[in-house]
């Protein structure tokens, strides 16, 4: 929506919040109705001492730190608690020996059964209990009985240690796991000094338990990863910005020397509030791993090490030697400035519009949709989530494919009884903890359900802030992101598109798919051609004028060329000109893309192939130069996430001598003796800012319509898959104890499919396609019959290379 | 000040708990009476009464029932607390197991008050024997129509569930009664909202003490000038007083508030063999101590107050010359110690430290320093906790130490046992030396 609307909703809903005026320590503090007095305080500059208080969570007035004396009550009061009152008149402990008497002897009990480890405490230096006890404790201690001590730390997850001697029993961490995860694995257990957290029989894999480390104010929870591995006072710490996900965290990324040590949630209210999920906190140990330490080419069939300037000269030699016939693969993680780098030098430096960022499964309808829909566009935003009254998801899975956007979902489902309808084949966990109610839906034919809702639920959605949000995996789904915009348009609900990679948003914006240039211009409209060509410092007619190939497009012209060149030569005929000659690939994983063996075969079968990279893969396994680039920590940029909000970060290591992709691709531009396009972020960032978002139309032509339902016979079934958040991606490689906290691979189809294969609960089921079998346990599930579901990229489960098959696709069923 | 047995009249009948005797004693006609009265009414009667709690609070009743919001569209709850555990209560569960039907008779006038259809009684885990009574008492009203659909053609519908705790004090406080009639850890809850406005279930509830409710149908029956010719103006009506410690005949006695420690220990037969009284608590451990100078003190919710202690449960206990202070405030502490439910810091932490050094003034290794100290840890606590458990914990130590210095002073090297023989103030004397 526009600007103009979200002012003037802001502007009534501040005519709306009733404020109150009080008197802490002799200053007035006009606050609205309904602040508790620790955080009217915090407004005058005064900081009262707490434990279990963090903004974001429910007041539980358990660690009475914060006692304070308000007039006209007889005891202290919990600030945390009390809100301010119209007249109140507050003293602290500034102004209060009451209540500086009550602070100190909370914090006197505190220290007594507390080890006082700090020296060895991973949170010594950074410690809330630590700070307190400097601030308001004593600096001797009366009690000289025995302190109460517990084995030293136990797991509660494979990740997070529990020590309890150091707790303070604040419940940050249970709260936080029952308030906002959802995920209550952990609980008080025992009573009085003997209390302590525990579990039940379930560890506490949750994928945001990493936070109550963070939360805890003590260092009671220490990560397995970084437990005695650094001190705070011994880190640099950076902002950055989470390259996982579309969520578009705000991270902290501490490092020392050239080792990034942790990652922390940075607060950003707008975004990720104060959290951030265990995959953006914990995986990053793939940063360093198994690093390209220089460029490599090709010769006699082997790579070999090879200079900068030799390795630059061979791939732009290829390069231009296929100028018009080549093709640019991009992948989805690259930053923004890089995204727009290469599609700047696909359509100048290669002449061509051969090029795609959605190393994924992909359907007809996308490349249209997200023109016309998405690319430049802002919102929905996280804020508007968060108002929505109701909330439909297609092809979307929040807590696994961006776990922000779950939390922000559950935070509104438990502050205002959002009402969240997912259109999915069943009801995930995810889903449960947000109370959605299910629209079932056939993998594959979401159009359907969509074309069918029940009115109830169209009746939800026309109420005037409702989102639907589409998952990128409704692509596969003909029809489908067709009819979820013909819906936003009949309800007035706003359309969000959610990609589950970090760059696929900048790519998108910036004009990594064929057809579409930078700010979502259409590249078959010649004034968006002008544009572009004057801010490219080219002719207009030196850009190309039709629509390029997508990535399945390329491969299967790749493979054209092949059967081309075969037949010519069987015939002794001259080959004609290939369609592909070259190939730029720029962080692709082959695994990722259904029929990822038809991708290896052009990777292999293309004449000529640069991979930038950062590490070896089986891109780099083909290809004829290999040009080593940037990770994240080692280059500045942008992730644009799901909201189309900017999310820039800084370069984490000063120190760093890597190449970011969009240094790598000016220095080809200049072998290539090409007007050099920008190559530093700042400038980079201008020219896109320069340009600017597309003001014309935007067509979305000849959309698919919705195929027919599939109709799975005996011992059939229509495959459901989707990535779980923790599963054998790259990018969480390095990490066993992140590893650990996994959900288990089940296989999940309905008590009468399972039946109908002679599969009881809990025995393997057999998933086959004509390429290969998975065989996993079958876990009996509430869904409709003839569909099962599989995780995507699982250790055990592996769908696009075992099965070589896409959601939407009959698979068979059988007992293993 | 005579006896007035009321809810207590008929316990010595061979059944007392029946449910014919207590229809035979006019059981249920209150009842009848009250379903034909206007709920309002009722709870202006009980309201006019002046009947206060019997829990330990002495909060006005009718009061508290006048606080649930009326057509508010939710579902009213009625709990009833029976979960007695302070040191030295026991009346609530001798009312329970000796005339149950009192009680199911108040819960449903009450219920017809309130407007409730759902109550519940909530009996400490540890005594299953009310708690089986109690089922079986409610299953006895059901089958006679007291409980169910249309009562006696009135139109309320009122179910009873009797649940039982599993076994902590902290359980007796209201709100963590109702975390754990829920099936949630038991911990007292942040106030407000208060539970007369989102109390079990988040809905309006009225949490009352098993006497007080039990006392609701002989007030509805005998009208509110019968009940306040007993007592005081602002401490009206009868009491069930459970006399317990070094007294001759232990046991419940059954009159107005007003009556006096003296009064009442006469009838309990004065202190065992003809010894003096050291040391009394009006209503349970959770209250100051008082001494002799207090036996002629009015048995009120005020004139205790002014004498420096608190009402508290009306169950007094009384010490003799044999007993130790320091070994008794010891064993309460012992107690708080064990059933502090860790929620707050000063309760948790206090009770461990308190109670800590408690053992080694017990054992003859205290300190001079130490004596000042405890009273400055628990005025750390007092005020400070989260609930009143914390508050209970704290009050023990300072008046033991205003009345009894010396005993603390010779505590500093002389071990309990050794200063007070553990036989002699054992009462029943073939347990000398268990648990000593």
């Amino acid at each position: 929506m526009t600007a103009t609307s979200n002012d003037k909703d802001t502007a009534q809903a501040a005519a709306e919040v009733e404020m109150v005026t009080g008197v802490i320590d002799g200053h007035e503090v006009t606050v609205p109705k309904g602040t508790v007095i620790i955080r009217a305080a915090e407004l005058t500059g005064v900081d009262i001492p707490r434990f279990c208080a963090p903004p974001l969570l429910d007041p539980v007035a358990a660690c009475r730190a914060c006692l304070i004396e308000v007039e006209g009550m007889p005891k202290p009061q919990p600030s945390c608690a009390v809100e301010l009152g119209d007249g109140m008149v507050v003293h602290t402990q500034l102004t209060s020996e009451v209540a500086a008497k009550a602070q100190a002897g909370v914090m006197e009990f505190l220290l007594i059964n507390h080890p006082l480890d700090c020296p060895v405490c991973d949170k010594g230096g950074e410690c809330p209990l630590q700070n307190q006890a400097m601030t308001t404790g004593n600096p001797e201690t009366r009690y000289t009985l025995q302190k109460l001590t517990f084995p030293k730390p136990i797991n509660i997850s494979t990740e997070i240690l529990l020590d309890r001697e150091r707790c303070v029993m604040c419940q940050r961490c249970t709260r936080f796991a029952d308030e906002i995860a959802g995920d209550p694995f952990i609980e008080l257990v025992q009573r009085g000094a003997h209390q302590q957290i525990g579990i039940g029989e379930e560890p506490f894999d949750s994928y945001f338990s990493g936070n109550t480390i963070q939360i805890c104010p003590v260092g009671a929870l220490t990560s397995a990863d970084y437990r005695f591995r650094a001190r705070p006072f011994d880190l640099v710490s950076v902002p950055t910005t989470c390259e996982h996900c579309a969520s578009g965290c705000s991270l902290r990324t501490d490092y020392r020397h050239d080792a990034v040590m942790r990652r922390q949630a940075w607060d950003d209210p707008e975004v990720n509030e104060e959290w951030n999920c265990d995959k953006g906190r914990f995986a990053f140990p793939y940063l360093s791993l198994d690093r390209l330490s220089g460029p490599l080419v090709r010769e006699d069939g082997e790579l070999r090490p090879a200079s900068w300037p030799e390795a630059l000269r061979l791939a732009a030699d290829g390069l231009g030697r296929a100028r018009g016939r080549a093709a640019v693969l991009t992948g989805g993680r690259l930053t923004m400035e890089d995204a727009y780098a290469y599609a700047r030098f696909a359509r100048t430096a290669l002449a061509t519009d051969n090029i795609d960022m959605r190393a994924r499964a992909i359907g007809p309808d996308e490349a249209g949709f997200l023109a016309s829909q998405v690319a430049g566009t802002c919102g929905p935003t996280y804020a508007q989530l968060a108002a929505a009254p109701a909330v439909l998801l297609v092809a979307f899975e929040p807590e696994e494919e961006s776990p922000i956007v779950f939390l922000r979902l559950r935070k509104a489902v438990r502050q205002h009884g959002q009402q969240v309808v997912t259109v999915a084949p069943y009801p995930s966990h995810g889903s449960t903890k947000l109370s959605a109610t299910l629209v079932p839906a056939v993998p594959g034919a979401e159009a359907h359900s969509l074309a069918a809702l029940p009115a109830d639920v169209r009746d939800l959605l026309q109420q005037p802030g409702s989102v639907i949000l589409v998952g990128e995996r409704a692509a596969t789904a003909p029809g489908a992101l067709r009819a979820a915009a013909d819906l936003a348009d009949q309800t007035g609900a706003h359309l969000g598109w959610i990609p589950r990679r970090a760059g696929e948003r900048g790519a998108v914006d910036t004009g990594c798919l064929p057809g579409l240039l930078p700010g979502g211009r259409p590249l078959t409209d010649p004034a968006a051609r002008r544009e572009v060509a004057s801010a490219w410092g080219v002719a207009a007619d030196d850009l190309p004028t039709s629509a390029g190939l997508d990535l399945p497009a390329v491969v299967a012209a790749i493979a054209a060329d092949v059967a081309t060149r075969r037949s010519a030569a069987e015939q002794g005929d001259e080959a004609p000109a290939n369609t592909i000659d070259a190939l730029l690939v720029a962080g692709v994983e082959a695994s990722d893309v259904p029929h990822s063996d038809a991708l290896l075969r052009a990777l292999q079968d293309v004449p000529f192939l640069v991979s930038l990279e950062t590490r070896p893969s089986e891109v780099t396994d083909f290809a004829d130069v290999v040009l080593p680039v940037s990770v994240v920590t080692e280059k500045e940029g942008t992730f644009v996430d799901w909201e189309g909000r900017r999310r820039p970060f800084a370069r984490s290591f000063p120190l760093a001598t890597t190449f970011p992709d969009a240094e790598v691709l000016a220095l080809l531009a200049d072998y290539l003796d090409l007007d050099a396009a920008p190559r530093d972020v700042p400038a980079l960032r201008a020219e896109i800012d320069s340009l600017g978002a597309w003001g014309g139309e935007r067509p979305w032509p000849g959309a698919a319509g919705a195929t027919d339902t599939p109709n799975p016979g005996p011992g059939e079934a229509v495959l459901a898959s989707w990535r779980l958040l923790l599963d054998r991606g790259i990018m969480q490689e390095g990490e066993p104890y992140l590893a650990g906290t996994r959900q288990p691979s089940v296989a999940r189809v309905s008590a009468a499919t399972a039946a109908g294969v002679g599969v009881p609960d809990g025995e393997r089921l057999s998933v086959s396609t004509d390429h290969g079998t998975i065989a996993l346990p079958v876990e009996i599930t509430e869904m409709p019959d003839g569909i099962v579901w599989l995780p995507m990229n699982s250790p055990e489960s592996r769908v696009t290379t075992t099965l070589r098959a896409t959601p939407g696709d009959t698979v068979r069923l059988g007992r293993e | 000040m005579p006896l007035t047995p009321v809810i207590t009249a008929h316990w010595d009948d061979p059944h007392s708990y029946t449910l014919d005797s207590y229809r035979r004693h006019g059981g249920y006609t209150a009842l009848a009476q009250a379903l034909k009265t206007d709920p309002d009414e009722v709870i202006a009667t009980v309201k006019e009464s002046g009947l206060r709690g019997r829990g330990g609070a002495g909060f006005p009743t009718g009061l508290k029932w006048s606080f649930v919001p009326q057509n508010d569209g939710r579902p009213h709850y009625l709990v009833v607390n029976g979960d007695e555990s302070e040191p030295g209560a026991c009346k609530d569960i001798p009312i329970m197991l000796a005339n149950p039907h009192a009680l199911i008779e108040g819960i449903v006038i009450t219920c017809w008050a309130i407007r409730a259809s759902h109550a519940f009684i909530y009996i400490r885990g540890e005594v299953p024997m009310p708690i089986r009574r109690m089922q079986k008492s409610v299953a006895e009203a059901r089958a006679a129509g007291y409980l169910g659909k249309n009562i006696l053609g009135s139109g309320l519908d009122l179910e009873i569930v009797v649940h039982g705790g599993a076994g902590a004090y902290i359980c007796g406080e209201e709100t963590a009664l109702l975390d754990s009639l829920e099936g949630r850890r038991g911990q007292p809850r942040l106030k407000p909202p208060f539970p007369a406005v989102a109390g079990l279930y988040a809905s309006p509830t009225v949490v009352n003490n098993v006497e007080t409710i039990s006392s609701v149908p002989y007030i509805i029956k005998n009208g509110v000038s019968w009940y306040r010719e007993m007592g005081t103006e602002k401490s009206p009506g009868f009491k069930v007083w459970a006399v317990s410690g070094h007294v001759t005949r232990p046991g419940i006695y059954e009159a107005p508030l007003g009556i006096t420690m003296g009064e009442l220990l006469d009838y309990a037969g004065g202190i065992r063999d003809g010894r003096d009284v050291k040391f009394w608590l009006p209503g349970g451990s959770s209250v100051p101590m008082l001494t002799a100078d207090h036996l002629d003190t009015p048995m009120t919710y005020e004139a205790i107050v002014d004498a420096g202690s608190m009402l508290g449960t009306g169950t007094p206990m009384l010490f003799d010359e044999t007993t130790s202070v320091v070994k008794a405030i010891t064993r309460w502490l012992e107690f708080y110690r064990h059933e502090s439910c860790g929620k707050c810091t000063p309760c948790r932490e206090g009770t461990y430290w308190i109670t800590g050094t408690l053992e080694k003034f017990q054992e003859g290794r205290g300190s001079q320093d130490e004596i000042e100290d405890l009273v400055e840890i628990c005025n750390q606590i007092m005020g400070r906790s989260f609930c009143a458990l914390g508050d209970a914990a704290a009050t023990p130590y300072a008046p033991s130490l205003a009345l009894f210095r010396s005993e603390w002073e010779a505590a500093l090297t002389q071990p309990a046992d050794e200063a007070f023989d553990p036989a002699a103030t054992m009462i029943i004397p073939s347990m000398s030396g268990v648990g000593a």
